[in-house]
């Protein structure tokens, strides 16, 4: 496993986690046993077939799940215990989630779904700064239903974002969107990563998008297969798939 | 069992919260309209049964002495088929554990021992011997309040003598199945009671040997009322009659029958709100299961089931519901006419009351609730009918918004982005949300009609006895009395203040309309006895003209200048016009005013009286009664403070009782509606709440959005149920309207603000269980999913 150089502080450090899930009379074992370190301003993919457990992997990291052993840190703060009201602190004050279904609130515009989170957030951008980051502030008074798959995803973006969040997860944020638009969402994200600095993590089974990423982190079965580090990025433009 | 039928037990067994919800709703409907329909048929059957096998008169009459042998010439009347000729007086009682005086009416029994009319149900003793003087067989609910049994004893004073009168029997009467004692509005049967005695006995009593004073008839079947009536009234006429009349203004028949009509008012209004909220319930669930359901019905379309297979699935899911609370209601509406029945035969005396089966009523909201449930959700059921299986694969199209007319009378910023949601979501189904606050508010409206008929009786007996009449007694006489006999009272050791009342029968016509009222003279000044307007403010007694209170004028459809006929029922019989002065309010009878002195000259006598109010002091009270009872002109005395309080007795455990009910069917409404409403928002939006928790919001924050909506429905819905409320009330309120007695439209603050608390409890307890579904938010597995 690569570990952290000394040069690099880690924002996540999940240890040994597993994670069991009992669905009905089986046990289905999501996790079984990952390590896993995610530095500041690294843009990390996470790759795997469909049932490898990557998505229970960002769930717990983002305070969404809790795993049944094994610990995980944020920084300071360990999120393996933390309480219900705790867990949605630190998903309030600390991660951006973006969705593979862009899950905007249809009753507000593309304006007031990144006030949503501007409005609840410590040290928030402004609104319109968010939309322009991905390039939608002519779209900022329609509706989700008005918009595009790409544009609601890059809304989404967008209220992710801005809420300066020290973590952005991405769990498929390409995987209901054509080729074309795909791109344009991971370069709002790739943007975002290097403007921002925030640690971005990116769940796809699309191995292309792999090229992006500083670290490529290969799940199978519930376990860390392969930590691969990109010698030179690609960006988004750049990908076939 | 078809699997069809199976989905849709595992679907009812999911939805079962709003399910019972619902059920509750259309069992409150239908337990209330068969309670009112059974205890209806119940009191019919008993009524219709006492009346003729005893043998209820159809005309009634009184005079002040008719010879016997007149008695021919009315039986001899075309349309008369038996009639029954009587002495009739009401006396002054003592009865051993009561300090002032009871009212006895003494009827006489014919020698032969059984009376043909109005014949006398023995429930204990025996009746009267023929020849055994001072017999007597009292009525039962009478006998009931002093424990009276057979060989007790009464001492009465009839005409100034004291005579024991010995009870050997108990009875009921159909003429007395409720007993009110004229003058009295309502029934006080502690101080009225009556007794049957032998004629002899009265004939002696009353210096009345060869001749009658109260004369009722059978009817033959294809008899004219009116011609009788005026048969009757032409041959009385020389002996004083006042007048015949026939069942409808019987007073014990009047009073039974209002209640009957009472009941049937209930049964027409209950299951009009209970079915109508629980058809909009109906409707937002299954609309609900269905536009879940979407892919389901496509695939079973697709497999091969007919549309009109699918139609029947969704169907019976709603039958299934409007029949189980049917059949909950039902057995509740039984339980409750049972329970009512008991509590009639306390008040109603008949010879049988039992509990009846109405099977028409049960058949009724059987077809009622059905036709509800079934009309509630037709338009979501027949959507799925015609929904295509190609396009029922497709997800719905996505929601669309636009920004609500009431945001933009708000500055931006101001309205945080969670209320924006609540505003949007409540403007983009208006039609829902209109239901919804309608819903709630019947539940206020439920509320204040069960509760302000006890504001409206406040004030009434507020208006009535402390407001307009101020006396403490109300002495009337057997003949009119002279005024050194008034004179006499007012002088009693104890009497502060009196005031005596010229009361003469009479016929009042205008137009076509005519009533047989009783025209009360009234002093110059009267201050026992106020005239009020209907703000309370005292009308003057004018030299001239008449008053009459608002329901005779309405009645006889006159206005203040019109000018009456008065035909003059006793004396001379005069016919003369008087022009109406004024219209005062009163809630109790028909009534006509007039100044004595005019009055007088009308009837062309000097200063005499009928009766006579008197204030006393109260420590003084009993020496006054002794006085009263002794005098033989004195017929009966009234308190007015006892009646007051034996009435509010009545009132108040009755009230007691409905008001526990009432609120139980309004926290039925309210909780059907906002539970219903709750889940079906947090069903729609979970998807969206389930985001919120993810992007940090709080519980409590993503409460506000799903609880907003239902607190801002009851917001709105509690004015506009206070408004509903009102309207029913007087729709209520002219409905059991009657001659006996009128409510005034009065509704306190405490009743609109209990049914607004009443409401607002119930959304809230609702608003906690659903608020606990939202904890429950797979916060996970709705993100994987497009819904």
């Amino acid at each position: 496993m690569a570990q952290a150089t000394p040069a690099q502080t880690a924002v996540f450090r999940a240890r040994e986690i597993t994670k069991v899930y009992g669905m009905g009379e089986v046990q289905v074992h999501a996790l079984r046993g990952v390590s896993l370190d995610l530095y500041q301003h690294e843009f990390v993919v996470l790759l795997g077939a469909s049932g490898s457990g990557k998505s229970t992997l960002l769930n717990i990291l983002g305070g969404l799940d809790v795993a049944s052993s094994g610990t995980v840190h944020y920084l300071d703060q360990d999120l393996s215990t933390a309480s219900g009201a705790e867990l949605t602190r630190f998903r309030r004050d600390n991660v951006g989630f973006v969705f593979q279904f862009y899950n905007l609130i249809p009753s507000l515009t593309a304006k007031e779904n990144v006030e949503l989170v501007t409005e609840i957030a410590k040290n928030p951008m402004d609104p319109l700064d968010a939309l322009e980051m991905v390039k939608l502030t002519g779209r900022a008074d329609h509706f989700p239903a008005q918009l595009s798959g790409g544009e609601q995803q890059r809304v989404a973006i967008a209220r992710a974002i801005a809420k300066r969040p020290s973590v952005l997860l991405c769990d498929e944020p390409t995987g209901a969107l054509d080729v074309q638009t795909g791109i344009i969402v991971l370069e709002a994200i790739a943007r975002i990563n290097q403007e921002l600095g925030t640690t971005t993590a990116v769940i796809t089974h699309n191995v292309a998008i792999a090229q992006m990423a500083d670290r490529v982190v290969s799940l199978s079965d519930g376990q860390i297969v392969k930590i691969e580090s990109n010698a030179s990025k690609l960006a988004a433009s750049e990908l076939e798939w | 069992m078809l699997k069809l039928d199976r989905k849709l037990l595992r679907d009812l067994s999911r939805t079962k919260g709003q399910i019972i919800a619902i059920v509750l709703v259309i069992a409150s409907g239908v337990a209330t309209f068969v309670m009112s329909m059974c205890a209806y048929e119940s009191l019919v059957t008993s009524k219709d049964y006492f009346y003729r096998e005893f043998r209820f008169a159809d005309v009634f009459s009184a005079a002040r002495r008719v010879p016997n042998s007149m008695e021919p010439r009315i039986r001899d009347l075309p349309g008369v088929s038996a009639v029954e000729t009587r002495i009739v007086c009401d006396v002054l009682i003592n009865v051993p554990e009561m300090t002032e005086p009871a009212t006895a009416r003494l009827i006489s029994l014919p020698e032969s021992g059984d009376n043909r009319l109005n014949q006398l149900y023995l429930r204990r003793g025996r009746m009267v011997i023929p020849g055994h003087a001072g017999e007597v067989v009292v009525s039962e609910r009478f006998a009931e309040v002093h424990n009276f049994s057979a060989g007790d004893s009464v001492s009465a004073i009839i005409r100034g003598r004291r005579q024991k009168l010995v009870i050997v029997g108990i009875a009921l009467s159909p003429e007395y199945v409720i007993q009110v004692q004229p003058g009295n509005i309502f029934p006080d049967d502690r101080r009225f009671g009556v007794f049957w005695i032998n004629q002899r006995d009265l004939e002696a009593a009353l210096d009345m040997t060869g001749a009658f004073n109260s004369l009722s008839l059978k009817l033959a079947r294809d008899a004219n009322v009116d011609e009788v009536i005026d048969g009757v009234d032409t041959h009385l006429k020389p002996f004083g009659s006042v007048g015949a009349f026939d069942r409808e203004e019987q007073l014990s028949h009047r009073y039974l029958m209002d209640e009957m009509n009472g009941l049937r008012g209930m049964a027409i209004m209950a299951p009009a709100i209970f079915l109508s909220v629980a058809a909009f319930l109906l409707n937002i669930v299954i609309s609900r299961i269905i536009s879940q359901q979407r892919e389901q019905i496509a695939a079973l379309k697709a497999f091969g089931y007919s549309s009109l297979a699918v139609g029947f699935h969704y169907l019976n899911f709603v039958l299934i519901i409007s029949i189980s609370g049917t059949v909950l209601g039902t057995l509740a509406g039984f339980w409750l006419a049972s329970a009512m029945t008991r509590l009639y035969q306390e008040f109603y005396k008949f010879p049988v009351l039992e509990f009846r089966v109405d099977r028409l009523a049960v058949v009724l909201s059987f077809l009622l609730t059905s036709a509800a449930a079934v009309s509630g959700t037709w338009f979501s059921v027949r959507h799925a009918i015609r929904l295509p299986p190609a396009e029922a694969m497709r997800p719905e199209p996505p929601a669309s918004f636009r920004p609500t007319l009431f945001e933009k009378m708000i500055p931006s910023g101001l309205l945080p982005a969670t209320l924006r949601i609540v505003v949007r979501n409540v403007a983009r189904k208006p039609v829902k949300a209109a239901l919804a606050v309608v819903g709630i508010s019947l539940a206020v409206a439920v509320m204040i009609l069960g509760n302000f008929t006890l504001d409206s009786l406040n004030y009434m007996m507020e208006f009535q006895f402390e407001k307009a009449q101020r006396q403490d007694l109300t002495v009337s006489f057997v003949e009119p009395a002279t005024q050194s006999v008034i004179f006499e009272m007012s002088r009693l050791p104890g009497v502060s203040d009196s005031e005596t009342i010229r009361a003469v029968a009479t016929r009042l016509k205008f137009k076509q309309h005519s009533r047989r009222v009783g025209i009360i003279g009234l002093e110059e000044n009267p201050q026992l006895y106020r005239l009020l307007d209907t703000e309370g403010r005292e009308i003057v007694v004018p030299p001239f003209g008449m008053m009459l209170n608002s329901a005779l004028a309405a009645k006889l459809d006159v206005r203040p200048g019109d000018e009456l006929t008065v035909e003059v029922l006793e004396g001379k019989r005069p016919t003369v016009l008087v022009e109406v002065s004024a219209i005062v309010e009163e809630y109790a009878g028909l009534n006509a005013y007039m100044n004595k002195q005019q009055l007088h000259g009308l009837l062309r006598e000097s200063g005499v009286a009928t009766g006579a109010f008197l204030t006393v002091d109260s420590n003084r009270l009993e020496g006054v009664f002794r006085e009263l009872e002794m005098r033989p002109g004195v017929a009966s005395v009234v308190i007015k403070d006892a009646m007051v309080k034996s009435f509010q007795k009545t009132v108040a455990s009755n009230i007691l009782v409905m008001r526990s009910f009432i609120v139980l069917f309004a926290g039925i409404i309210a909780n059907g509606v906002v539970y219903n409403s709750a889940r079906i928002s947090l069903s729609e939006q979970s998807r969206d709440l389930a985001t919120m928790r993810v992007i940090g919001f709080t519980q409590n924050e993503v409460s506000t959005v799903l609880l907003g909506e239902i607190f801002l429905f009851t917001l709105v819905a509690i004015p506009l149920g206070w408004a509903v409320g009102y309207g029913f009330a007087g729709i209520m309120i002219s409905g059991l309207e009657t001659d006996n007695y009128r409510l005034p439209l009065v509704i306190s603050r405490n009743t609109f603000m209990l049914a607004a608390a009443v409401v607002m409890v119930s959304t809230f307890f609702s608003a906690v269980v659903v608020q606990r579904r939202i904890s429950q938010l797979d916060l996970v597995g709705v993100l994987k999913t497009r819904e």
